[in-house]
């Protein structure tokens, strides 16, 4: 029973986060919603994370599966795709390499930079 | 037969799991970033569809209700975030400054390189949100007047290539941080690249989990700004 139970909560904080796309007039998603009501659930208490840890880590695992039918519908999106498919291939690698690394360079830089004034904070005290 | 397969209610969901389960033997049997189990699902469902002469919809009757799970599967995203808070809490300006610099590179280079290549304003605003997760782009798109097709389309091509070459990036520009790492898939990745982010580890899924909502609402604001730029 301990699954249903969590199963039928993740879809009700599904539903309120529906509730807030209709309600809302934002480009934002019924599903991003959802995550911030379960964190705030989480971190208020309202929800124990033994409430929805199974089902949620569960859910988690099999995602990739959950995108193979968007993903073979670009099937159907490649008659519009055609016409402009080399710029727009081109602009999809080159940018996707560029994001993943300036976000990654940037936050590292950042992280290693606090934590090497944290030791010279440490040095200085002792 | 041919009717049968394709009004069948369970063909579709079969295939598509059956796909997935095949990639992930191929990638345990072979070990190479390229046999993504999510691209080989995808080309191999491709493959089968076409073979057996079915369309996408009548495929998608039944395969829909695997889809069916991805805001549910979304929601509980904030499992393993709250998990790791206190990491977050500790790293809180270089998590914040990591996404902003990711989504600002994004929009940067989608204006620079839609100008090279002259493309038009409605082809250009159609590639502006290819970063982000689907329901956002979609409506950025949308409301920007791109082509929504393209917009799927280019989001999950993107999703897909993040998702592979996520090892090769990291490993060529260094990035060994697992903060950065989660947050450097979700942002150029979004979903598609959490699940990869969730292979690496706890902290890189939490991250990249957390780089899928920040980065999509930083990308709302954004991208209405610099629609007018071209």
């Amino acid at each position: 029973m301990k699954f249903l139970r969590q199963f039928i909560i993740i879809l009700a904080v599904s539903f309120a986060g529906e509730l807030l796309h209709i309600l809302i007039p934002l480009p934002i998603p019924a599903s991003v919603y959802g995550l911030v009501l379960m964190l705030l659930a989480l971190c208020t208490g309202i929800l124990k994370l033994s409430q929805v840890k199974e089902t949620a880590g569960f859910l988690i695992e099999i995602m990739p599966v959950m995108f193979i039918p968007a993903a073979v519908g670009l099937l159907d999106s490649w008659s519009a795709l055609q016409p402009i498919w080399l710029p727009v291939v081109l602009i999809t690698i080159l940018t996707t390499i560029l994001v993943m690394a300036v976000t990654g360079q940037i936050t590292q830089c950042m992280i290693r930079s606090d934590r090497q004034k944290k030791q010279r904070k440490g040095t200085k005290n002792t | 037969m041919k009717t049968f397969l394709a009004d069948s209610v369970f063909f579709g969901a079969v295939v598509s799991l059956a796909a997935y389960e095949a990639g992930l033997l191929i990638r345990k049997k072979f070990r190479l970033a390229v046999l993504n189990p999510l691209l080989i699902a995808t080309v191999s469902v491709m493959a089968v569809l076409l073979l057996l002469d079915i369309e996408y919809t009548q495929y998608n009757e039944s395969a829909r209700y695997i889809s069916y799970l991805l805001t549910p599967a979304t929601v509980c995203l904030a499992v393993p975030l709250y998990q790791q808070l206190g990491l977050l809490r500790k790293n809180l300006k270089a998590v914040a400054g990591g996404i902003t610099a990711g989504v600002l590179a994004s929009l940067v280079s989608v204006l620079v390189l839609a100008k090279l290549f002259s493309l038009t304003h409605e082809q250009y605003v159609t590639l502006l949100p290819k970063s982000i997760t689907t329901a956002i782009g979609m409506g950025i798109s949308e409301e920007l007047g791109g082509i929504q097709t393209i917009t799927v389309a280019v989001i999950i091509v993107t999703g897909i290539l993040g998702n592979v070459i996520a090892d090769f990036v990291c490993k060529l520009f260094r990035i060994e941080e697992p903060i950065a790492k989660g947050l450097a898939l979700g942002t150029a990745s979004h979903a598609i690249g959490t699940a990869k982010a969730m292979e690496l580890g706890e902290v890189e899924g939490a991250m990249s989990s957390l780089a899928i909502a920040v980065a999509g609402l930083l990308t709302v604001i954004g991208a209405s700004f610099f629609a007018n730029l071209m």
